[in-house]
């Protein structure tokens, strides 16, 4: 098996100055096993008492009818019609990225199995070239550079000491600047917040107040995390699609399965996220993509808007120290008269 | 399915219906195995497989007989399990005629009757001593196929064999002469499926079966809902045994149940035909209980069906009590006896005929989840009362105010007799109990939450009612009330009410009755005796409360313990994991090899051992040759190891048991669109039909008429609904994520009829018109069939007509018609026939008048399609006697 060596990031915990360090949690869903279930959008509402957000009518995209993540939705799988052309397509760009220097990969070999031996799963390609249906649950990536807490006035967004990145709903004034501080699209304000209940059947206690204009996303199960849970996505995903750990773990659980289905003639598969020098350094959920991200509704480059906020104000701290000097310089001088 | 080396998923969208079952299919892909989806459409099974083969819905038997065909040819069937274990060197009756002779019959067909006189299927032998078949006609009508658990029934002792295979009577030449005409071009020409596609099936499965390697089926109802349903499955079944996949690791035919429990409510059962652990349900003619016991087995025959005497006195003893005695044949007239079929679709019959007065509907919603649901609430529409326990108010409680008949103007809501009753239901997480899963695993459930308001367990509902009813009984003297007054319904109840499910397992289990171990539960079935010393409701349960321990709560963790996870829950029978596991074995005794090894002869100890509970006499050597003159278990040889078969083997020919054939011969469905290719005989001629003028049928093709409705329709079901909604279209986070009623089609039908994409179509069956939003797609392929363009349309069945749920819409089963299995009267619903059009459909009276326009342009009658014969050689032949 080849693997990159993974590398060693800082832990975005370090930022926050917890006196407890904990090692960073993170997901890793792995699209190529996802069945399209939906089941971790529904563990996830059910557990964090998220409101239905439907219109209830068909959105027109496959199986799709809930769009994208926002303030209701954490988690979203995402359907995909592809046919052959595309296919390779996305093969044939994926190769290109293994070329750059991902995982080597073997002679591809012939389609189906090769002198009627006997199949063997580590040397065939696969075997549904014509048409695929690729499904994939998006969620917060838990950025390790995240817009959304770097840009929040009030300090309603924190990075917990698990470095994942949650909203203190209690705090939050929903002014909305992280909505346009996440590169993903993730973030929004909720409209309003009681979640619907099946008739005749009362809630439990549990059950949020409203929480009108208050931004939300997903926290990780930050509660359950703290009780040594797994997230409700993840606990609830049948074919482990969802898997969730420690961030190093998930790390390099994804080289691994991207190494193998590289083996296998999967080219087209790639990481999302795992590439600490991206625009976001890195993202605390990684996926196991099996096109480009764009084909996912994801960005292909996603980069945290306050990136460039160090270099920005060291010229502008140039340009004031320069506008100073003038200043005193005018004023020195023009003492002296 | 974790250990199989290749998958066929087929009849079944496992990944959408069975998304936690389905873990073992990514597990086994994980280790390894190749996954193919033989399917109308692409699913989300198909993407997850390594290739989605496209099928004509209702053909499989031609794919599967041209297997078997390959496998034959091609000298490639497991030839040390096949002539050891299965029937294939027994001789067959020289009376048996074939498809092959008779233009698509077999022998003993009555046009008149549409039954098998099934004589001439037997075994032959040398003494004539094998018990005289039954007819069809009486073993359709207690859905023999269904009973006798595995299937079992009675066969002649010792029929004539031919160990070399070559005597053109031996079961194996006429399977081979049988299949000889299924082959790839056939598969072509009938199902749709590419050559290409055929050999690489046909490969994968070969190449992974053997000693070394197994293969595994999964099937659902994409198999069993058809007029030939059955013998789908025993196309399976006969490929499987020949690949020697039978008993062993990765093998197998999984039979994917569609609710949590529904293999539980079949081993107990809520079925017209059966009594728990698969005991037939006596008929009239059965006058005393040793009749009865003989229609079960015979003493004298092999295997544990000759023990049904002591399951059936202990079942009548747990229902029983003190009231069973020897002296009134331990009570066996207590038990009603059948007439004839009484499922459910002839229960609607009665209903119209105003001949049903009351009906319970228990987490069913016939109004949605029925075939021809017009007819469904008409023949509720004629009860006197009805009621209906279920978590919310589904439409089998509403029809009567806002059914779609009621829009229709047919019927009208002051002209309604009927009294409705609802009572709210409790969840699976407000009551404890018992889920038998699919594997039949036994879980246990523990009660989350106590039920809200009215909301009551089915346990709490029937037992009070029985108290009710029996009080108000107490003082009859009336001998037909005695079967009620003498029940054992004496349950501890909990503080708040609610009987022990506990102590009802318990009963189930069975306990000793006399001696000194009166009141300890049992802890094998083999315990059991007819003489009225024990106790047991079902006898395969027995053992789950073994000790006294509820087994089915077992939980110990898969990393706790071996693959075999016997540890957790509970498999009938006996905590097996896998059936017929002897067959894991040679016939000495050794794994077929180290790879597959399940259980095997220890020399030394004397007795069978492995990771699994040996599923055969533990300490009956390989090489015994039992006693001639022995009955039931003794009676086992050592390589007998289908244990409740009364020869012992696996039945690649069916001597008994089915009523529609002893082979699985391809007939096209009720509603086709071709002419059957492989025989004159279109369609099942021992099809069970409805004549009328509520359920009509398309014209064949060939027919006049036939051209008004052109498209094949296929029903089905999506993850995010459950079956006919009522616990998830009352859910707004599962009702969102698929929130309207759908059709999917391929874009080469969409043009051809002008329909745009998430668009409204209409779709017009000879029964009904609904309407559904239009995807298009290209997972739904047109196939090339019999020299045709054949365009399939796919509807999800989830949504009705009504107003209380969170999401309504039209119900794809008021296209279906009623037209049924004979083995187990299930309903054709995976096959019909429409036309599809752009826009909603007609409001009111015109929607009515739409369905009969449609009906009069093709002429239709009740006599359509419902002709048993169509091969018109065979009236021919019937005149000229020579």
């Amino acid at each position: 098996m080849t693997s990159e060596p993974v590398q060693q990031r800082p832990n975005p915990t370090g930022d926050a100055h917890y006196d407890h360090p904990h090692s960073r949690r993170g997901f890793f869903t792995d699209t190529s096993i996802c069945i399209g279930c939906k089941a971790c959008e529904v563990a996830c509402k059910e557990w964090n008492r998220n409101p239905a957000d439907g219109d209830y009518e068909i959105l027109g995209s496959s199986y799709d009818n809930t769009g994208a993540l926002g303030a209701d939705t954490w988690r979203h799988v995402a359907f995909i019609e592809q046919d052959r052309e595309r296919i390779e397509e996305a093969r044939e760009s994926g190769r290109k990225l293994v070329d750059l220097g991902m995982p080597q990969v073997g002679p591809p070999q012939e389609r189906g199995v090769a002198d009627g031996a006997a199949s063997s799963s580590a040397t065939h390609t696969p075997d549904t070239p014509e048409f695929r249906w690729l499904m994939s649950s998006d969620v917060c990536k838990h950025c390790t550079n995240a817009g959304c807490l770097d840009v929040c006035p009030t300090g309603a967004l924190f990075r917990t000491e698990y470095g994942t990145v949650v909203v203190q709903e209690d705090i939050c004034n929903g002014c909305g600047t992280c909505v346009a501080g996440c590169p993903f699209g993730v973030i929004e304000r909720r409209e309003d917040g009681l979640v619907s209940t099946p008739a005749g059947r009362e809630m439990p206690d549990t059950v949020k107040k409203p929480q009108n204009g208050v931004a939300q996303k997903c926290t990780l199960c930050y509660d359950r995390m703290k009780d040594d849970e797994t997230p409700a996505c993840a606990k609830t995903c049948p074919t482990t699609s969802i898997k969730y750990g420690e961030r190093e773990d998930m790390l390099a659980a994804a080289h691994e399965r991207v190494a193998q289905l590289h083996e296998q003639g999967m080219t087209e598969a790639r990481l999302y996220g795992a590439n600490p020098d991206d625009g976001v350094g890195g993202t605390g959920s990684i996926f196991l993509l099996l096109d480009e991200p764009e084909v996912y509704g994801l960005p292909p480059d996603p980069r945290v808007p306050t990136a460039d906020l160090a270099h920005t104000f060291k010229r502008a701290g140039v340009a004031m120290a320069g506008m100073a000097l003038a200043t005193a310089t005018a004023f020195m001088v023009g003492g002296r008269r | 399915m974790a250990n199989a080396d290749c998958i066929v998923i087929q009849g079944s969208n496992m990944a959408e219906c069975h998304p936690v079952g389905f873990q073992w299919v990514a597990e086994a892909k994980a280790r390894g195995a190749r996954v193919i989806h033989v399917d109308p459409r692409f699913t989300r099974t198909s993407a997850s497989a390594d290739r989605h083969v496209p099928i004509r819905a209702g053909s499989d038997v031609v794919l599967l007989g041209a297997l078997i065909n390959h496998v034959l040819q091609n000298d490639l069937w497991f030839k040390e399990y096949v002539t050891s274990y299965t029937n294939a060197p027994f001789l067959i009756s020289d009376d048996f005629k074939d498809t092959e002779d008779l233009d698509g019959l077999f022998s003993g067909y009555d046009p008149e009757t549409g039954h098998y006189d099934r004589s001439s299927w037997a075994y032959k032998t040398d003494d004539d001593a094998g018990a005289e078949p039954e007819h069809g006609a009486s073993a359709s009508g207690r859905a023999e196929g269904e009973s006798h658990g595995s299937g079992g029934p009675p066969v002649a002792k010792r029929p004539m064999r031919d160990d070399t295979l070559q005597d053109p009577r031996t079961v194996f030449q006429i399977l081979k002469r049988h299949y000889s005409r299924y082959t790839p071009e056939m598969v072509q020409e009938t199902c749709g499926v590419s050559v290409e596609d055929f050999e690489y099936l046909a490969r994968s499965i070969t190449e992974n079966s053997g000693r070394d390697r197994t293969t595994c089926f999964a099937y659902a109802v994409g198999w069993t809902q058809h007029t030939l349903g059955a013998q789908f499955i025993r196309t399976a079944s006969i490929l499987q045994l020949l690949l020697g996949n039978m008993g062993r690791p990765g093998g197998g035919i999984m039979a994917l149940r569609g609710h949590a429990s529904i293999q539980g409510s079949t081993d107990i059962p809520t079925l017209f035909n059966i009594l728990p652990g698969y005991l037939p349900m006596p008929t009239v003619d059965m006058e005393t209980f040793q009749d009865y016991l003989d229609s079960i087995a015979s003493k004298q025959q092999k295997g544990f069906w000759a023990n049904a005497d002591a399951y059936s006195v202990s079942l009548l003893k747990a229902w029983w009590g003190e009231a069973s005695q020897p002296e009134n044949n331990w009570a066996y007239d207590y038990i009603p006896r059948l007439t004839g079929p009484h499922g459910t679709y002839q229960t609607l019959e009665a209903m119209m005929r105003d001949e049903v007065e009351g009906y319970f509907i228990l987490g069913q919603n016939p109004a949605v989840g029925s075939a021809n649901g017009r007819m469904q609430r008409m023949g509720m529409s004629h009860l006197k009362w009805l009621v209906v326990r279920d978590l919310n108010m589904i439409e089998s409680a509403t029809w009567w105010k806002d059914g779609p008949e009621i829009a229709s103007g047919e019927m009208r809501t002051e002209d309604i007799e009927t009294e409705v009753f609802f009572f709210p239901a409790a969840t699976h997480v407000e009551k404890s109990g018992t889920f038998t899963q699919t594997q039949r695993l036994l879980q246990w459930r523990h009660q989350a939450v106590t039920p809200p308001g009215d909301c009551q367990s089915e346990l709490k509902f029937f037992h009070d009612l029985g108290q009710r009813i029996r009080a108000k009984l107490a003082d009859s003297e009336d001998p037909r009330d005695r079967p009620l007054l003498d029940l054992t319904w004496d349950y501890p109840l909990h503080d708040d009410g609610d009987p022990s499910s506990e102590a009802v397992l318990a009963e189930i289990n069975g306990r000793f009755l006399t001696g000194e171990d009166a009141g300890k539960p049992l802890s094998t079935f083999n315990q059991m005796k007819p003489d009225g010393s024990t106790s047991g409701g079902c006898w395969i349960y027995t053992g789950v409360y073994a000790d006294g321990i509820n087994h089915a709560a077992d939980r110990m963790p898969g990393q706790e313990q071996d693959q075999i996870a016997s540890k957790w829950g509970w498999a009938w029978p006996a905590n097996r994991r896998i059936l017929y596991n002897r067959a894991s074995a040679d016939p000495e005794g050794k794994p077929w090899s180290e790879r597959k090894k399940l259980i095997w002869w220890d020399q030394d100890a004397g007795r069978w051992t492995g990771p699994d509970v040996p599923d055969f006499p533990v300490d009956r050597a390989p090489g015994t040759v039992p006693d001639p003159d022995a009955g039931g278990p003794a009676a086992l040889a050592g390589d007998d190891p289908f244990i409740m078969q009364s020869d012992g083997k696996g039945w690649l020919f069916a001597p008994k048991g089915m009523v529609d054939g002893p082979l699985p011969a391809h007939y096209e469905a009720q509603e086709s669109p071709v002419v059957n290719p492989l025989y004159p005989q279109q369609p099942s001629p021992t099809r069970e039909l409805f004549p009328r003028g509520d359920n009509l049928t398309a014209p064949r093709y060939g027919q006049a008429g036939n051209e008004v409705y052109p498209y094949m329709f296929t029903t089905y079901r999506l993850t995010e609904q459950h079956t006919a909604g009522g616990m998830s279209r009352w859910l707004p986070y599962l009702a969102e994520l698929q929130p309207e009623m759908f059709c999917e089609i391929s874009a080469e039908l969409a043009e051809e009829r002008g329909l745009e994409p998430y668009g409204w179509a209409t779709l017009v069956s000879p029964r009904a018109v609904i309407e559904a939003k239009v995807l298009v797609t290209d997972r739904v392929v047109s196939l090339d069939v019999a020299g045709r363009r054949i365009h399939q349309i796919g509807l999800p069945y989830h949504w009705g007509v009504g107003s209380d749920a969170v999401v309504t819409g039209d119900s794809a089963n008021d296209l279906m018609g009623i037209t049924l299995d004979p083995n187990v009267h299930i309903q054709e619903s995976k096959v019909g026939m429409c036309d599809i059009r752009p826009g909603r459909r007609p409001r009111g009276e015109a929607a009515t008048r739409l369905v009969s326009e449609y009906q009069q342009r093709a002429g239709l009658t009740v006599e359509t399609g419902n002709e048993r014969v169509t091969d018109p050689d065979l009236e021919l032949r019937k005149e000229d006697p020579s």
